[in-house]
């Protein structure tokens, strides 16, 4: 039975759809784990000695106190991101398989995830500097077993509040609390739990005890997940409810508001989308790394430009590039209404530039770095309405890639990113501002430099309805082919 | 109102249409059977433009529909979940519709109250997106949304599948209704014959994607049909 479900589940893996992506994209997944191996390893090696020579502390003992929210951290990032197999269940409900077999396989599958072997690299070689450094190597072995017996403890616990979010934030309130009454010396926590797991150390036979419990939680887990095996109790899909907003007051824009009215809804009811407008808060605090000075290689003042470009676009940006790619679920709805091009495109434009504008107005704050600071946002601005706003919606125009709305996932690094004709694009939507900022900047001083650029955007303002035939002409001409692209994956 | 000439499609040689010649004129209920893998889809999405011929035309009311975009004003369809956007309730999606086709939303309640028995009280005011909808539902909504600004042709493809009998039975009545009172031409593909040649005045069997029966629907139909597909 088992040797079954091991073949089905390495079936979905190596076919799944975010794996069938291009092979650049495999290579740098395969590093990023390799990377997050390497960083635990060494410092699992390195821990002892930094704690040792920098802090000038007891190795043992700091993490010994520390492993309390090493834990707490561990179940936190597990809730946020290892969810719980249920998925590929559906299937095999009604296939003469014992239930048993099924949670069983569920569970022991978790028990082999990224999240529980990735510590292994930091404890493992951590618990061999212990023994190389002269503690005994079986009390050093039985501590190591509890640490471990903790983390599966974590990984049972994980299922039970996978989607109660009450346990889970109270769980963070209470961190954040004992955190605080530690910071201010009030109560300190880690003064009871470091003893608990240096016990596991003085007393090796007591490392049984965190075995035990997490065998406990896998007993108790095994029994909530197989109690919930049913279709409108664990495996049920959440549904939104549906709130209804007034958008009458975008009647305004006449014809237009018809789409203004629908992007906005996109934009608000859908995961993939919200992912966008957290992007673009994100895109707001960029520019401290610039002005604040922290970041030495961004010192030139040509870079000034390059923050303020994102600062003031980052909604632009995350948004616009993957413009008729937000409709691709229902493509050939809008290709066989009737639909004018130019007010679709147009609807887009102005919500990007509703945000630019908003962006600039938000980020006055930067006027604590000088004047120069948000002067470059200001600029940057003007520059994204007037020529990037185009550019993006041009890009978009040769992205195929259909968008699914009601995932977060792929918000980052989207395949459609490395696409070659939206990579020359980038020229004109970074370097070339930074160029006439340059340009000004070294012949009359900064002040020519910001105008040369807010002229520029000006200028770009010019040729809206000339760029907005062109996208039409790409948008018909690729019509065909887009369907197609965006059938593929729906 | 609709003509088909010399229109074929294939993918990579191979062919999954045919059809030299077919009439389709204005204010017929006109019936697409045929087996899965028949064409029916395929006719229906080179109908809307959704995909692009490999030789001939279709005109619809003398446009030829690859060319201008003049047939979308008076043509509708609903093909499939595609055609929905799922983020949206049914209500907002019905004024989407209704405001691309020039309808204000007086216009669009007056057209959904003739559906309130269709819809059963469960698609409006439900709280409910689009895409939380059951099957069924998405397909009335889909379904009623075609019918939304008097267009002249309107398109379903398996309009019967998915849905409870009651509806059906009202389907058949909206859809004889529009093509004897309105003068709409309703296209319709089916696996249901019985469905077909109830609600069809000629029914066409299309078989790996050629025409081979082109019937005017009689008391006979039904059980030539039978006859036809139990080979």
């Amino acid at each position: 039975m088992f040797k079954y479900f091991i073949s089905l589940e390495w079936k979905s893996f190596i076919r799944s759809a975010s794996f069938k992506t291009n092979l650049f994209l495999k290579i740098m997944m395969v590093f990023g784990a390799l990377w997050m191996i390497a960083s635990f390893s060494i410092l699992g090696f390195g821990a002892y000695y930094m704690i040792e020579d920098g802090l000038k502390l007891e190795p043992f003992q700091v993490v010994n106190q520390v492993a309390i929210y090493y834990m707490v951290f561990d179940l936190a990032f597990r809730y946020f991101l290892q969810k719980m197999p249920v998925m590929n269940i559906k299937p095999l409900m009604y296939l003469p398989i014992k239930r048993k077999a099924i949670v069983n396989f569920a569970m022991g599958k978790t028990m082999i995830s990224f999240f529980n072997v990735l510590h292994a690299f930091f404890f493992i070689p951590f618990s061999i500097v212990l023994i190389i450094e002269g503690f005994p190597p079986l009390q050093v072995i039985a501590w190591y077993i509890a640490i471990l017996g903790w983390i599966y403890c974590n990984n049972f616990i994980n299922i039970f509040i996978n989607n109660k979010d009450v346990v889970f934030y109270g769980v963070v309130a209470f961190v954040i609390v004992m955190i605080g009454l530690q910071y201010y010396g009030v109560f300190d926590l880690t003064y009871y739990t470091a003893p608990i797991f240096k016990a596991f150390y003085a007393i090796p036979y007591l490392a049984l005890i965190p075995i035990v419990l997490a065998v406990v939680f896998y007993k108790m887990a095994f029994s909530y997940f197989k109690k919930n095996l049913y279709l409108d109790a664990g495996l049920s899909v959440k549904h939104d409810i549906a709130e209804t907003e007034d958008y009458s007051w975008l009647d305004r824009f006449g014809s237009l508001s018809t789409f203004l009215k629908n992007d906005i809804r996109l934009l608000r009811r859908n995961k993939r989308s919200k992912m966008t407008l957290i992007m673009s808060v994100v895109f707001l605090f960029y520019g401290l790394l610039f002005f604040t000075g922290s970041v030495e290689a961004y010192d030139g003042p040509f870079w000034k430009i390059f923050a303020g470009i994102f600062v003031s676009g980052g909604f632009l940006f995350t948004f616009g590039q993957f413009v008729p790619s937000w409709d691709s679920a229902y493509y050939p709805l809008m290709m066989s209404q009737n639909i004018r091009y130019k007010e679709y495109l147009a609807s887009k434009w102005y919500l990007m530039v509703f945000a630019t504008i908003i962006s600039t107005v938000v980020s006055a704050f930067y006027l604590y770095w000088g004047w120069q600071a948000y002067a470059a946002v200001v600029v940057g601005a003007i520059y994204n309405i007037g020529v990037n706003s185009h550019l993006v919606l041009w890009g978009g125009a040769y992205i195929k890639s259909p968008i699914d709305l009601t995932t977060s996932k792929k918000a980052f690094g989207d395949k459609q990113a490395f696409n070659a004709k939206t990579m020359l694009l980038t020229i004109p939507k970074l370097l070339l501002p930074m160029a006439i900022y340059a340009a000004g900047h070294f012949t009359l001083g900064e002040a020519f430099g910001f105008a040369l650029v807010a002229l520029s955007g000006l200028v770009g303002f010019l040729f809206k309805n000339k760029v907005f035939d062109i996208i039409e002409k790409v948008y018909k001409s690729e019509k065909y082919k887009t369907l197609a692209a965006y059938k593929q994956n729906n | 109102m609709i003509t088909v000439t010399n229109l074929s499609k294939k993918y990579n040689s191979d062919p999954v249409l045919s059809i030299e010649h077919l009439d389709i004129p204005k204010g017929q209920s006109f019936g697409l059977v045929g087996n899965n893998g028949a064409g029916k889809t395929t006719f229906f999405s080179l109908l809307l433009d959704l995909i692009q011929p490999t030789t001939g035309f279709i005109k619809s009311k003398d446009i030829q529909v690859n060319e201008s975009e003049d047939w979308k004003p008076f043509t509708s369809a609903y093909i499939d979940e595609t055609f929905l956007i799922g983020y949206l309730t049914p209500e907002e999606y019905f004024y989407f519709i209704g405001e691309l086709r020039g309808q204000n939303k007086a216009d669009v309640d007056a057209l959904l109250e003739q559906f309130a028995d269709f819809f059963h009280d469960e698609i409006l005011n439900q709280k409910k997106y689009l895409r939380d909808l059951s099957k069924g539902n998405q397909k009335k909504v889909g379904i009623v949304a075609a019918l939304i600004g008097n267009p002249e042709v309107i398109i379903l493809d398996e309009p019967f599948a998915n849905l409870d009998p009651t509806t059906q039975i009202r389907l058949k009545q909206i859809i004889k209704n529009l093509a004897e009172q309105h003068g709409v031409t309703v296209l319709v593909s089916s696996h249901d014959l019985m469905h077909v040649t109830e609600v069809c005045e000629r029914i066409v069997v299309l078989e790996k994607g050629v025409v081979i029966k082109d019937l005017a629907t009689s008391a006979a139909t039904l059980k030539e049909l039978e006859m036809h597909f139990a080979g």
